[in-house]
């Protein structure tokens, strides 16, 4: 006969209750460590999802997502050209806040090298890649906007012709991702304001210059577009993504191309540990130790209710040591009773969770080792707290059954 | 066990306390009680009978003299010369007064209990279970929980709970303070039943002058001292 079991199908209304109560508590820790991975994972998603071999920088920056970095577009040609190099593409990435229709909205810009990269790798859950060099972009559902729909970015409408799933920005945006060119349109938007005055500085600079005095027609210039101007560069980049020839090491393609002075080189794993120890490194040891906070606090409140359980039983404990039922029974009896809190609680955790996680505005992600991690966790909190109430019934006397 | 005497003491005295609130509960209590007797303890509340009963249920260490049950020195002055848990296990049952019972098992599972812990196998244990609570007239509240039978009921599950691992020795406790007159009658003429029948020595505690034909012997305790005195009534 199982002690435990009987106990609890006599009083199953108050055990459901106290386990939905363990489940509740359990599934904010779960949800807690949930989110630390979500945080860690969208961190890196970027990065891990583009899975090119090196990043190429500019200087002694951490960027494109750590900082920013800026890169002269032709320093693809440049990349190309190195030994061991297979491909090199251009990267723009940036964050813009803006408002449709009377709500914020952040979008985590990615500007895909136009057309080596139009976006096929990406996974996509509707609609088709890009398939023109400008006006269209491919949105993550997070960012709400639905296939077909026209956003207007700076001077231009784009169409959203692609939809994603779980493509993040470091910051926990839903990302977007456009032609390189229209990426920069973003970022670079210059009201027309705005240009005729620099139109008009750059003609006051070249009349006041002595080339602008010796010769007047070349101030004339100044009312061209930037881009037909020799004097003034191109928009610059957030980097370079190079994917290293097969059979090639990426390390020596990597100290090839670092040591170049004006820019620096990261791998993957290398863009990973930024990212990590960087942004989201503060993120991560708070809810970090908040988890752990709630693990003990868990710990603390399973030990108070298995106590008062063993307390509402002390003289059904005592009548047991009087008819001689050896300690073991007893122990037994407190022990399963509080595995199986930790064990029902737990399951009641999960499935609250699976329910529940998903509204959660940023990732909260279950991993395997994860959830095994804290099935250990609550197995060894249950049978810790059970040492209170055990301790307790081992003092127990027989002849307290007699005073009923 | 070959010895007349299912229980003997010597000298027993138990003192609570030390100096200023020290109480003498029982004093100098030699008594011996034969196989199958079934004997009553009167007297005043407060008189030391449930010292002596609990002292002789080895849960409750005298201060001083010895307790032997079928012969055997069990206790010399506090000092337990065996394991007084696995003894009761299988030498003792008790009854008391209320609260008996174990309220998150059925009737026949509070038997059933006693016998696992024996070592009965579950199967077994809950024949004998079954055939015990109808011997005692119990048998159709066998799934009952304990709140759900009458006090008369209850004393008769605890009974069959005490009888169970066909102990020498029962000890009861007031049984019947909760009982109407003839409910207790009834419990009291069990008892006799019992010891007749299963030569098992049972001591019954109680205040309860009515059923008194029903004991082999009575004893009287006052102030802490026990006497034997007059039944009355032989059967
Ligand atoms: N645990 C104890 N501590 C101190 N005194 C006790 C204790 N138990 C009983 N006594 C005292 O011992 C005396 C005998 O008590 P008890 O054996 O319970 O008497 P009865 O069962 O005849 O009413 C009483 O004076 C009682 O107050
Ligand atoms: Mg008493």
């Amino acid at each position: 006969m199982n002690l435990a079991i009987k106990d609890i199908r006599h009083n199953i209304g108050r055990f459901a209750l106290t386990t939905v109560g363990v489940g509740m508590l359990l599934m904010v820790v779960m949800g807690m460590g949930g989110i630390y991975r979500g945080i860690i994972e969208d961190a890196t998603l970027l990065v891990d999802e583009i899975g090119t071999d090196l990043w190429i920088v500019q200087r002694n920056t951490r960027g494109p997502f750590a900082e920013v970095s800026r890169v002269p577009a032709n320093l693809v040609h440049r990349a190309l050209a190195a030994p061991g190099v297979e491909s090199a593409r251009e990267f723009v990435y940036h964050t813009i806040q803006r408002e449709r229709e009377g709500k914020l909205i952040r979008i985590a810009v990615v500007g895909l090298s136009w057309p080596t990269d139009k976006g096929e790798a990406l996974p996509l859950v509707a609609g088709r890649p890009l398939a023109q060099n400008h006006f269209e972009m491919i949105a993550d559902d997070r960012l709400g906007l639905k296939l077909g729909e026209q956003i207007r970015l700076g001077k231009e409408r784009y169409t959203v012709v692609g939809i994603t799933e779980n493509m993040i920005g470091s910051s926990g945006d839903g990302l977007a991702f456009f032609t390189v060119s229209d990426a920069l349109d973003i970022q670079f938007d210059v009201p027309g304001e705005a240009v005729r005055l620099e139109r008009q500085a750059r003609y006051a600079r070249g009349t006041l210059s002595e080339l602008g005095r010796k010769q007047p027609a070349l101030t004339e210039t100044a009312f061209l577009k930037a881009s037909e101007i020799p004097a003034i560069g191109p928009r610059q980049i957030s980097a370079v993504m190079i994917t290293v020839l097969p059979g090639t090491s990426v390390r020596t393609v990597a100290s090839t191309l670092g040591g170049w002075s004006d820019v620096s080189v990261y791998t993957t794993t290398g863009q990973r540990e930024l990212l990590l120890k960087g942004p989201v490194e503060k993120v991560r040891r708070q809810i970090g130790l908040f988890r752990v906070l709630l693990t003990i606090i868990a710990g603390i409140i399973m030990a108070l209710i298995l106590y008062t359980l063993t307390l509402d039983k002390l003289h059904d404990i005592a009548l047991l040591k009087l008819i001689g039922a050896p300690n073991r029974r007893i122990l037994g009896m407190i022990l399963q009773q509080a595995v199986l809190l930790g064990v029902v609680g737990f399951g009641i955790a999960f499935l609250l969770g699976l329910k529940v996680f998903p509204r959660f505005p940023r990732r909260v992600i279950l991993t395997n080792d994860d959830l095994l991690q804290l099935a250990a966790i609550v197995l060894m909190i249950s049978v810790l707290s059970s040492v209170l109430g055990i301790w307790k019934a081992m003092r127990v006397e027989p002849n307290e059954a007699l005073a009923g | 066990m070959n010895n007349d005497f299912a229980i003997e003491t010597v000298n027993l005295t138990k003192i609570y306390g030390s100096g200023n609130t020290e109480v003498v509960a029982m004093r100098d209590a030699t008594v011996k009680i034969r196989r199958g007797e079934v004997v009553a303890l009167l007297g005043p509340s407060g008189s030391g009978k449930s010292t002596f009963l609990t002292a002789i249920g080895l849960i409750n260490p005298p201060s001083a003299g010895r307790i032997l049950i079928g012969g055997e020195l069990v206790m010399n002055g506090p000092k337990a010369l065996k394991d007084s848990r696995a003894f009761r296990r299988q030498h003792i049952g008790f009854v008391f007064q209320k609260s008996n019972l174990i309220p998150f098992l059925s009737a026949i599972e509070n038997v059933q209990i006693a016998l696992e812990i024996n070592n009965w196998a579950v199967a077994a244990s809950r024949r004998r279970a079954m055939s015990l609570l109808e011997y005692l007239g119990v048998g159709d509240r066998a799934d009952h929980s304990p709140t759900k039978l009458s006090g008369g009921q209850q004393q008769r599950v605890a009974v069959a709970r005490a009888m169970a691992n066909r102990p020498s020795i029962i000890l009861a406790d007031e049984p019947t303070a909760a009982l109407d007159g003839r409910r207790g009658r009834q419990v009291m003429e069990l008892f006799g039943k019992v010891a007749h029948e299963h030569g098992t020595s049972v001591v019954v505690v109680t205040h309860d002058h009515r059923a008194l034909d029903v004991f082999d012997a009575v004893y009287e305790m006052e102030d802490g001292i026990i006497r034997r005195g007059e039944t009355g009534t032989f059967r």
